[in-house]
């Protein structure tokens, strides 16, 4: 079975190690000491060299990231902390800002030392109060010891940051809602290119990188790329903290290698409730297509999900028991993207809104076979023609359901059976015999 | 309608951190909020005079977002995460004992102003589910049992 590797996590048992006492003691702010004697370029080689993908959901090289950026801009160059933490079934760097934010904010000054940036925001989802909270306690005791301010370590490197708190709009956990909603407007993300690397926050270059993506950094400086590039599967290194939930016994965040199979964090996690067959697992947050049991083999990467049309995305991992009622989880996560979709693009606004319409008549008993192709229909044309991925994150699981699942949504349109109110899964959920496969 | 003197001083700091000024414009809602219980249009005026902006460009943001109460709320704003993970694990009735106990439905508010019911989405604390949050506070792997305590913990 898998073992847990606590990279990211390594402190975050510790007591008290949200304070920059308890901290240090620990070793932060070491290796932000240790690249202030480097370059930039060479920090930026050592990042590049470790392999570091994006944690965020899309999995992009961090450091090719942080060398699109210009070296010399017309403009000040800005960093943008994506702590929207909003994707269903996510909950990792809540963790990382509540237990150890210091090591979240030797991540940012390491990264814009290589950068060149002098400013960074971290913007976090407005509900997230506490972990805000302590995110501020932890950079106001950083400005204290200078490791955050002018001249840091007496270097010639200034660098502030500030906590911007969202209000709640999932959108803005995309990078240029966020850099829209950041300069407070609406977060309606912007049409690219240009990327943020070269227009971005106030009209500067700008990175946007995921918590957890942040938070590796240290690591790797304390470390070495080397070390870190032989974690994991190849071109997918370093851990992940996978967030595991739903009928699992014991449901949380696991640290685990990349690249470790599906079924090994479902057993570390204590295995599904009450014995029962798994239906579904979702391996990379609500927008990536459900698995089959017969999928679970997969090893959790970004490559190997990708190869079996699915994504390893945010890490979020939602399983699903043989209980649970796919007609109401597929309705329910229509709302949640119809609700969410910012109206910028007729597909998404118009398509989603439509796929909710027609999954809540099926949920209501009112449904027609001939609704599953054209739902099939309507989120193909969503796909790939809108702005953002959002349109994208409703359409993929909407595939995923019905066309793995399709036997189920079958039988549940010829029961009849109207499902509105009734719990998802385990007692009372609604159940529909699904004939077996030829 | 003003803000308080610790508010304002908020403000300052605020517009410190930030290359323009309209940057400040959620913050600030934010704390408009926390000051007035919601953001009405007077509101809404109120921070664009500080900002420099027309009102309606700030009424359309505050508009774009949830977590801004465009209506005044109870004491305690009961929000309910009703996603995936929360329903897999039993939100649904969660919801139920809220509306049995509080008497009233989501989006209503009672009679004594005390209580506010929502649905919201994912609160990204889906590890503990069921998840409510109430105000800043988030209660987490709730039970009937457990509300009741919640509930009469709050005065």
């Amino acid at each position: 079975m898998a073992e847990i590797m606590k990279v990211v996590t390594r402190n975050m048992d510790v007591p008290d190690q949200h304070t920059i006492a308890v901290a240090m003691q620990n070793g932060a702010y070491e290796q932000l000491k240790k690249a202030l004697e480097m370059t930039p370029d060479a920090i930026i080689e050592e990042v590049k060299k470790s392999g570091l993908r994006g944690r965020g959901g899309a999995g992009f090289p961090a450091g090719l990231k942080w060398s699109f950026v210009p070296k010399q801009a017309p403009k000040p160059k800005y960093m943008c902390v994506n702590a929207d933490e909003g994707e269903p079934g996510t909950f990792k760097d809540r963790v990382i800002m509540s237990k150890d934010p210091h090591l979240l904010v030797e991540g940012i000054l390491i990264a814009c030392y290589a950068i060149g940036i002098r400013d960074a925001y971290i913007y976090i989802r407005g509900e997230f109060v506490e972990p805000a909270n302590i995110l501020q306690k932890a950079i106001d005791e950083a400005y204290e010891k200078g490791f955050i301010g002018e001249n840091i370590l007496g270097k010639d490197f200034t660098c502030h940051i500030t906590v911007h708190r969202g209000a709640g709009a999932y959108v803005c956990g995309e990078e240029t809602g966020l850099i829209e909603s950041l300069e407070g407007k609406r977060g309606q993300p912007r049409l690219k290119p240009p990327f943020p690397a070269v227009v971005g926050a106030f009209q500067g270059p700008t990175v946007v990188n995921n918590v957890e993506t942040l938070a590796n950094v240290p690591r790797i400086f304390e470390h070495g790329a080397d070390w870190f590039a032989a974690i994991g599967v190849e071109k997918n290194s370093g851990t992940r903290l996978f967030g595991i939930s739903g009928h699992v016994n014991k449901p949380g965040v696991y640290e685990l290698p990349m690249g470790t199979p599906i079924r090994e964090l479902i057993e570390l996690a204590g295995g599904v409730r009450g014995g029962r067959k798994i239906k579904a697992v979702v391996p990379g947050g609500s927008s990536a297509p459900a698995l089959t049991p017969d999928q679970l083999d997969t090893q959790m990467s970004f490559d190997a999900l990708g190869a079996i049309g699915s994504m390893g995305g945010s890490g979020g991992v939602i399983v699903m028991d043989e209980t649970t009622n796919l007609v109401c989880v597929l309705t329910r996560l229509l709302e949640f993207y119809a609700h969410e979709s910012c109206g910028q693009c007729t597909p998404c606004r118009e398509g989603v809104a439509w796929l909710k319409k027609i999954m809540q008549r099926i949920r209501r008993g009112q449904g027609k076979i001939e609704d599953i192709d054209l739902m099939l229909e309507v989120a193909g044309n969503i796909m790939g023609n809108t702005l953002c991925p959002l349109g994208d994150a409703a359409a993929m699981p909407t595939r995923g359901f019905l066309t793995k699942f399709r036997a189920e949504f079958e039988a549940f349109i010829k029961s009849g059976a109207n499902a509105e109110g009734t719990p998802m899964a385990g007692e009372g959920a609604v159940q529909v015999s699904v004939p077996a496969a030829e | 309608m003003e803000f308080s003197p610790e508010a304002m001083k908020e403000v300052e700091k605020l517009l410190s951190r930030y290359p323009i000024k309209e940057a400040a414009l959620l913050p600030l809602l934010h704390i408009a909020q926390r000051e007035f219980g919601h953001v009405s249009l007077e509101a809404e005026a109120y921070v664009a005079s500080l900002l420099d902006l027309p009102a309606p460009r700030v009424h359309g943001v505050s508009t774009f977002y949830t977590m801004y109460n465009k209506k005044p709320v109870g004491k305690y704003h009961v929000q309910v995460c009703t996603n995936i993970s929360c329903s897999l694990m039993g939100a649904e009735h969660i919801v139920k004992c809220l509306e049995k106990k509080l008497g009233i439905k989501p989006g209503q508010t009672t009679a004594d102003g005390k209580f506010t019911l929502s649905e919201v989405e994912c609160l990204g604390s889906c590890g503990t589910a069921p998840v409510m949050q109430i105000n800043d506070d988030y209660y987490e792997d709730l039970t009937e049992a457990k509300i009741d305590q919640i509930l009469g913990g709050l005065k």
